[in-house]
């Protein structure tokens, strides 16, 4: 089995061992995450990107879920020539990810014709289906919202009996559970519905302007393309409208670095009419606006500006600060949308012809007409419904916290989604005999365990990929959304000399700054980050945005042409080193570092 | 000033006076014309040489005589060259020609920045031949650096007269049959600058062809280590359109080649230590070269391969010079390909893309 392997390659799945102290991890995932022996023989990578930190079990839905619906996407309902779905498996509480790819010309050739006809009905009817997508999505937020979790009375009210509704509240347990994990399910569906064929069209475009211009930035290319009214700044954008009515209203002296968002929100309610009509701004921008999770939306524990409000308060200070000197902190769209135009038409004047030209116009323009949805699916999708979605989870977590089966309402998220289910059931059964549900023990003991574990693999190194190297990777989409190239694998297996303080990625965003480093695992650690520090983190969230106004550069593991990091950085004008691969293990918090944003490399100082 | 038929001023010269003052006078003239920062300067016409020559030799003997010669004959040749040489060299300048190479000097002078010293110069041949326009001479005339003084200014510009005479210079004309009454020569006087750091610049990319962005190569002291091929250079590629400096190498420079400070010559020696790592460029300095390397691209309408150097002298702002540009062949001549056609509809591109074709989205 071993013949095949290239001489410098990764690890065979089979070949790693289980992290000690945490040998029961599988018992987490489903057994359908497991690696097979026949897995050996494929090539996958560690995705980082949206998986940084080992899994808690309920956790894990949030890849079965998405992998479910891309793979339906791009496989069975637009039949891709040349690409089906994503696997995924689990191993050590992380998340391996490989393409399955299509080869066969004949049946490339036959995929191709249906592809055609499928795929050109959506571009043809881009912005029509798109406004129609938005409004499925917002129906699906409007729907999870709606779902109730059941208050289980000792007696049913009256109304059941007296408009004969013949159904009792531990029915709806299941099925209001249930509703949120297909809602869930079809989020992800939507989310995958535009999204390779946006890629695709961004691809097209992104590589005619490597081709004709080999040595342009790949935030050039991304400057054409990229809208300026992107939701995702929306967030943002009402934090400084915040700190401006601050300053207006005279209560900008409660917004200062470190500040304790309960004291300031107390204080702000003793300040009479200023500090109530500050507290009103604050609720209406916070839905939806605070529905941004401090991550990608991936983890339960990223939560979200609305559950915790540190971020963005933390955010507040410099920006009051800004508004007190007079400073303008609106974004200069006109500027950007000028400078947008500026810079395509510049490329466009370097091409050589007139049909050139005519074929640049044409990808630039679907580039455009997709765009939207690149940019702000990311906000309807992994952040505004996922908030919402955890919420209605822990709202179960509470009743089995009520009904004495956890100890945490919060330690629902230890289970599986299967396991959530089961304990459900228990508390239905229990409810509907008078007696108390059987597992409590049982569970808060598998509470315990996993934790416990969780903390173990934390500490694990997880290998950037597995298995033999193959010879060509051409997948577009793994190449836009993870920056996997055949040269990120030959950096990745070449393993870092002992006494080497350099650590290469991407050059995402030019500039050179020394800092001292920040290493943060979790976003839940945001907080940490201090003035001018540099953030070195597995991967960077768009809505780590508030937090590049503090930092002086950042560096990541993962990340591509499209990882909003890179777009971000350039915004703030910060120097931007992505996809090193291993940054979080080579640096720790403290160590001086050189960021050189031009050249993509990281150098160690001290 | 004083006009004369003997001397022009570069900025009175573009590339159409080729004939008069040769091809690098001309280029020169062309370049300060664009608005490129070129070292001031001058040049003693191929008028000036005809009056010197036809004063020396007011029947055309010499050219007579050489014209007759065997190209494969070198014996012969450096017999009848020696002593036409040593005429040139020893002879009297017309009145006219000598007071207008000393008059424009003396204006080069008065701008030196190192008052009390007669001001260095350059003096080169620009040789020129009317049925040649493309024949190279380059490499067959000479060039003297360093050049102090109006006496020792007329030995020099005689010393670059004497070089058409050269026994290399000679054979190669007659190996080409060039006639010799149509040649003549000019020579260029152009302020010496001392340069802290010096380098290339192409208005495209050498390595890929790409005419979005500028690539520049510098390393110390003067640009002949870097073309010598003797140190690393730093090396830089700029975007046009953003202006970023989108890569940004700096080499270990251990040599450099300088101008020997006793005032003749060059010197090669090691780096010192503790500049052998730094940059040769601040990034003020790679934005200004680029602008002015795309101001002269713009002039010429087609990408350039420019020579440039920084003052050791001068204040920024006043440091950077060009020293010469030339139309970028290598990709130029090269036959391209277009990377993509117009399709029925934007979407094809896509579907060809993701149909298994190759990048660009193909011309199918």
């Amino acid at each position: 089995m071993n013949d095949a392997r290239p001489v410098s390659s990764f690890p065979l799945p089979s070949e790693l061992t289980d992290v000690a102290g945490a040998e029961n991890w599988a018992s987490m995932y489903p057994y359908y995450t497991r690696f097979q022996p026949e897995d050996d023989q494929r090539f996958w990578f560690y995705n980082a990107m949206h998986f940084p930190e080992p899994m808690p079990a309920f956790d894990a839905v949030t890849a079965e879920t998405p992998y479910t619906a891309l793979g339906a996407n791009t496989a069975r309902m637009f039949v891709f020539p040349t690409t089906l779905g994503i696997e995924h498996r689990i191993v050590n509480g992380r998340v391996y990810i490989t393409a399955n790819p299509v080869t066969d010309p004949a049946e490339i050739q036959r995929r191709l014709a249906l592809f055609s006809e499928r795929a050109g009905h959506y571009y043809e009817n881009w912005d029509e289906l798109y406004q129609g997508w938005v409004t499925r999505i917002t129906g699906l937020i409007d729907e999870v919202q709606r779902i109730e979790v059941p208050r289980l009375p000792e007696f049913e009210d009256a109304d059941v009996i007296f408009q004969a509704k013949g159904v009792a509240q531990n029915h709806y347990l299941r099925e209001n559970y249930h509703r949120l994990m297909d809602l869930y399910s079809k989020m992800w569906h939507h989310h995958s519905e535009f999204l390779m064929l946006g890629y695709g069209a961004y691809v097209v475009f992104f590589e005619f302007c490597k081709t004709s211009f080999p040595e342009i930035p790949d935030q050039d290319v991304a400057r054409m393309v990229a809208g300026i009214d992107v939701i995702l700044y929306r967030p943002d954008d009402e934090l400084k409208k915040l700190a401006k009515l601050a300053v207006e209203y005279g209560v900008d002296d409660l917004f200062v670095e470190g500040c304790d968002p309960d004291k300031v929100l107390a204080a702000l309610a003793a300040r009479g009419d200023d500090g109530r009509r500050w507290l009103t701004a604050l609720d209406d921008a916070r839905e939806p606006w605070f529905n941004m999770s401090t991550g990608a939306g991936f983890y339960h524990h990223h939560r979200s500006w609305n559950d915790d409000l540190t971020v963005p308060f933390a955010a507040l200070p410099r920006y009051v600060d800004q508004a007190r000197r007079g400073e303008l902190l609106d974004r200069p769209t006109e500027q950007l949308r000028a400078e947008r135009e500026r810079i395509a038409q510049e490329y466009r004047s370097l091409l050589s012809g007139e049909d050139e030209q005519a074929a640049f116009d044409q990808m630039l323009g679907l580039a455009r007409a997709v765009f939207p949805f690149i940019e702000d699916h990311n906000f309807y999708c992994e952040h505004y419904f996922t908030t919402k979605f955890y919420g209605k989870v822990r709202e179960f977590g509470e009743l089995l916290r009520d009904q004495g089966v956890l100890a945490d309402a919060e330690d629902v998220f230890q289970l599986s989604h299967t396991e959530v289910g089961q304990a459900l059931t228990d508390v239905m059964l229990a409810w509907a005999a008078g007696t108390k549900p059987v597992g409590s023990t049982r569970v808060q003991d598998t509470v315990t365990e996993r934790r416990r574990m969780l903390e173990t693999l934390a500490g694990w190194s997880p290998p950037p990929a597995l298995g033999p190297v193959p010879e060509a990777l051409n997948d577009p989409a793994v190449r836009m959304l993870w920056g996997i190239t055949a040269e990120t694998i030959q950096a990745w297996s070449t393993p870092a000399v002992a006494g080497d303080h350099e650590v290469r990625g991407f050059a995402a965003s030019p500039g050179v700054v020394e800092g001292t480093a920040r290493v943060l695992l979790s976003a839940n650690d945001i907080g940490q980050v201090r003035e001018g520090e540099v953030l070195v983190c597995p991967v960077t969230a768009p809505s780590w945005g508030p937090v590049f106004g503090k930092i002086a550069a950042a560096v990541s593991d993962i990340g591509g042409t499209m990882s909003h990091a890179a777009i971000v950085a350039r915004e703030y004008g910060l120097p931007a080193v992505v996809g090193t691969g291993h940054a979080t293990k080579r640096i720790t918090t403290g160590q001086r570092l050189r960021v050189d944003g031009d050249r993509g490399i990281v150098t160690i100082l001290d | 000033m004083n006009t004369s038929p003997y001397v022009r001023r570069f900025a009175e010269l573009r590339l159409a006076d080729r004939p008069t003052v040769g091809g690098k006078g001309a280029s020169l003239g062309e370049l300060t014309f664009a608005g490129a920062p070129v070292p001031p300067g001058y040049v003693v016409t191929t008028a000036a040489f005809e009056a010197f020559l036809t004063a020396l030799d007011p029947d055309g003997e010499i050219r007579t005589a050489i014209e007759a010669l065997d190209a494969q004959d070198t014996e012969t040749i450096a017999r009848a060259t020696a002593p036409v040489r040593e005429r040139i060299e020893a002879a009297e300048l017309p009145e006219g020609v000598a007071a207008a190479i000393r008059g424009h000097y003396r204006d080069l002078d008065s701008e030196s920045d190192a008052p009390g010293e007669p001001a260095p110069v350059a003096v080169r041949s620009s040789a020129t031949s009317e049925d040649a326009a493309d024949a190279s001479f380059a490499g067959l005339q000479d060039t003297y650096l360093w050049v102090r003084g109006e006496d020792s200014l007329i030995e020099h510009v005689r010393r670059c007269w004497a070089s058409l005479y050269t026994v290399e210079s000679v054979s190669y004309r007659r190996r080409l049959g060039l006639p010799e009454h149509d040649l003549a020569m000019a020579v260029v006087v152009q302020r010496m600058i001392d340069p802290r750091c010096a380098g290339v610049m192409f208005t495209r990319s050498p390595l890929t062809g790409d005419r979005s962005v500028v690539a520049l190569e510098g390393s110390w002291g003067l640009g002949s280590a870097l073309v010598g091929g003797d140190v690393t250079p730093d090396k830089y590629v700029v975007s046009k359109v953003t202006a970023d400096i989108c890569s940004r190498t700096v080499s270990e420079k251990l040599r450099q080649h300088r101008m020997d400070p006793s005032g003749s010559g060059v010197l090669e020696e090691d780096v010192p230590e503790y500049l052998r790592s730094e940059p040769c460029l601040s990034d003020e300095e790679i934005h200004e070269l680029v602008r002015i390397g795309r101001q002269v691209e713009s002039h010429y309408g087609t990408p350039q391969d420019i020579e440039w150097a920084i003052s050791r002298n001068l204040v920024p702002g006043h440091n950077i010079f060009l020293l010469q540009s030339r139309p970028e062949t290598v990709w130029s001549n090269r036959e391209k390909t277009p990377v993509a056609a117009p399709k029925a509809r934007a979407f094809d591109h896509v579907l060809s893309l993701l149909g298994g074709a190759g990048a660009g989205g193909g011309t199918s």
